[in-house]
């Protein structure tokens, strides 16, 4: 068993500010996007992927035996994207090519078109489902992976996830991990205002599984957090608080740019040219 | 009324459902990468014979379509063969999305088992009734849609389904059939297959409508008309060059099917003939309707899906080829 990835960069803020980048030249490249949503998870999959929490090979994608990530916030794609191309799954020249014609690189992700893609996703609520898939398979082959699935907190709404919550305390998955990145709006507003999710502490445990809350813009502690409920007797959620838009002004007070890539000139705008 | 009476089919004991779970377990006997996801139906889809041969292949998801289409793709992608099985109403009228993105979209290799399709369930009603299944499916340009007519072709397209790489759909029934084929006949997906020769007219039918068709090609040759009955097997692909041989030859075609007319497999059809070799046609199916609770023998009669009604049409259309 491979434990580490080789050469974990040292200065995991700065690889959250080059994602942050990253996300935002693409997606304002595209002149569509998501780029908010993808901002508010950039430190939990910093966690993930170069926190040395995920045992993945980028020169053998599919090994049997890696950590499963599902995005299952299928629209977080840019993010996505740009941690696989800078854990070394694709040239990161790909990036700019979102939503261009033969591109690999589609609006939301789809499993087939690119290395490390694990699932289709952008219909909401279908990625913990697929987790559980990945549980059973790897009993059944006799693989100890942990699977890892980022839910948005407006996907909660889904009447799958509470079919897949049910069915993973069902089957006593313990190494799978739901990622809430709980970064408190939905699409035309507010959740509290749109479809209250609270309690939502109460609900996970009631169904149950092991919870825990972490500031989801602390690497550090998003990556402890990560690594210690994947190994567990009962599936865990770790309820991160995000900021939608973290890391651009403009963007995180104002909700209504779910679904907008920042204009022409995003990157002299949000500061960080 | 006895399917195939007519046409002198040798009756089968078992329903079809009973043949798939018999086809199942062979397939999971013989490849252990195949796993049985269930919504709760085992005991009416008849896939529970693999949860008693096999427990640790075999997933009860519980009353819960979405997350059952969800948890099969990932045991696909970890490469294992999930049979994911319900009735087809349930299966793609709950879980229509995740089997667009988890399996479709994704073209992974999964199979998806539709049973008690069609109305000839009965009793239970329209609510579990799967009569626009060909239609639903058919919005799923990856899947390969079967559509067994016997025993015999049952077990030959689970294990054909189960071996090709991709996805694939399965309709199976709670009626029995009669046996139209004999146990060495060789079957391939896309391949539609003649079961009656004649020059008059040809019955393009699948599932239970072919066994009729074959006894609406008996009534006919009494009064002179000679049908050929084509049994497609597979919707898709189709078997183009089996229906513009039909079309060429007779001249005539009609297409019978235990499925809604929109959207079904006549139209498509259709669609085949009006390009390249265009002739008089007739479409038996239902009707734009939804149908009730009653034996099946009944509601064949009442929503014109006996072999009379394939006869009549047949009669129509071959008065129209002049």
């Amino acid at each position: 068993m491979t434990a580490m990835n080789d050469n974990p960069p040292s200065d995991l803020v700065e690889v959250a500010r080059q994602l942050r980048l990253d996300i935002l030249d693409s997606t304002t490249k595209a002149g569509s996007g998501h780029p908010s949503s993808s901002w508010s998870a950039v430190e939990i999959c910093t966690a993930l992927y170069f926190g040395d929490v995920l045992r993945y090979r980028p020169d053998e994608p599919w090994w049997p035996a890696r950590d499963r990530f599902i995005m299952s916030k299928g629209h977080a794609a840019p993010l996505l994207y740009a941690v696989l191309a800078r854990a070394g799954y694709f040239d990161r020249e790909l990036l700019w090519t979102l939503r261009q014609i033969d591109s690999p690189v589609q609006g939301h992700p789809i499993q087939g078109l690119l290395p490390g893609v694990e699932a289709t996703t952008g219909s909401l609520g279908q990625g913990l489902s697929l987790g559980i898939g990945h549980v059973l398979g790897g009993r059944l082959n006799g693989l100890n992976y942990r699977v890892y699935v980022l839910l948005g907190d407006g996907e909660c709404e889904a009447g799958q996830i509470w079919e897949a919550a049910m069915a993973a305390a069902h089957f006593r998955a313990g190494n799978l991990t739901a990622i809430l990145d709980y970064n408190k709006f939905q699409e035309t507003g507010p959740i509290a205002r749109e479809m209250a999710l609270e309690p939502l502490v109460d609900k996970w445990r009631s169904f149950g599984w092991h919870v825990d809350e972490v500031d989801g813009h602390d690497i550090g502690d998003c990556g402890q957090a990560a690594f210690v409920l994947a190994r567990r007797d009962q599936p865990s959620i770790l309820i991160a608080h995000t900021v939608k838009g973290k890391g651009v002004s403009f963007v995180e007070t104002d909700f209504t740019w779910h679904g907008r890539a920042v204009a022409g000139t995003g990157r002299a705008e949000s500061g960080r040219s | 009324m006895q399917l195939g009476s007519k046409a002198g089919l040798t009756p089968f004991k078992l329903p079809l459902r009973n043949v798939f779970g018999e086809a199942l377990l062979e397939v999971a006997t013989d490849d252990p990468r195949v796993v049985v996801l269930d919504g709760d139906l085992g005991n009416s889809t008849m896939a529970e014979t693999v949860r008693k041969a096999y427990p640790e292949r075999f997933f009860n998801l519980g009353i819960a379509e979405s997350n059952l289409v969800g948890v099969g793709a990932g045991l696909a992608a970890c490469g294992l063969i999930p049979w994911i099985t319900s009735f087809s109403s349930f299966l793609l009228c709950n879980a229509y999305d995740q089997i667009r993105l988890a399996i479709a979209l994704s073209n992974i290799n999964a199979k998806v088992l539709g049973s008690h399709g069609g109305i000839t369930l009965g009793k239970d009603g329209p609510t579990q009734m799967g009569i626009e299944d060909f239609a639903l499916v058919g919005g799923l340009p990856t899947f390969t849609m079967l559509v067994p007519s016997d025993p015999v072709s049952m077990r030959a397209l689970v294990r054909l389904g189960t071996d090709f790489v991709g996805p694939v759909w399965l309709r199976s029934s709670r009626v029995a059939l009669p046996v139209i084929y004999d146990e060495d006949e060789e079957f391939a997906i896309g391949k539609a297959k003649v079961v009656r020769e004649g020059g008059d007219l040809t019955i393009i039918a699948c599932g239970i409508m072919v066994a009729t068709a074959l006894d609406a090609a008996a009534t006919l040759a009494d009064e002179g008309i000679d049908a050929r009955v084509l049994d497609l097997l597979s919707l898709r692909p189709l078997d183009e060059e089996a229906i513009v041989a039909a079309a060429r030859d007779t001249g005539a075609v009609v297409t019978a099917e235990e499925h809604l007319l929109t959207g079904g497999m006549g139209s498509n059809v259709a669609r085949i003939i009006a390009q390249h070799h265009p002739v008089p046609m007739r479409f038996v199916g239902l009707a734009d309707t939804y149908t009730e609770s009653a034996d099946p023998a009944d509601l064949l009669v009442k929503y014109n899906l006996t072999a009379e009604d394939i006869a009549a049409a047949a009669r129509e259309a071959v008065a129209d080829r002049k």
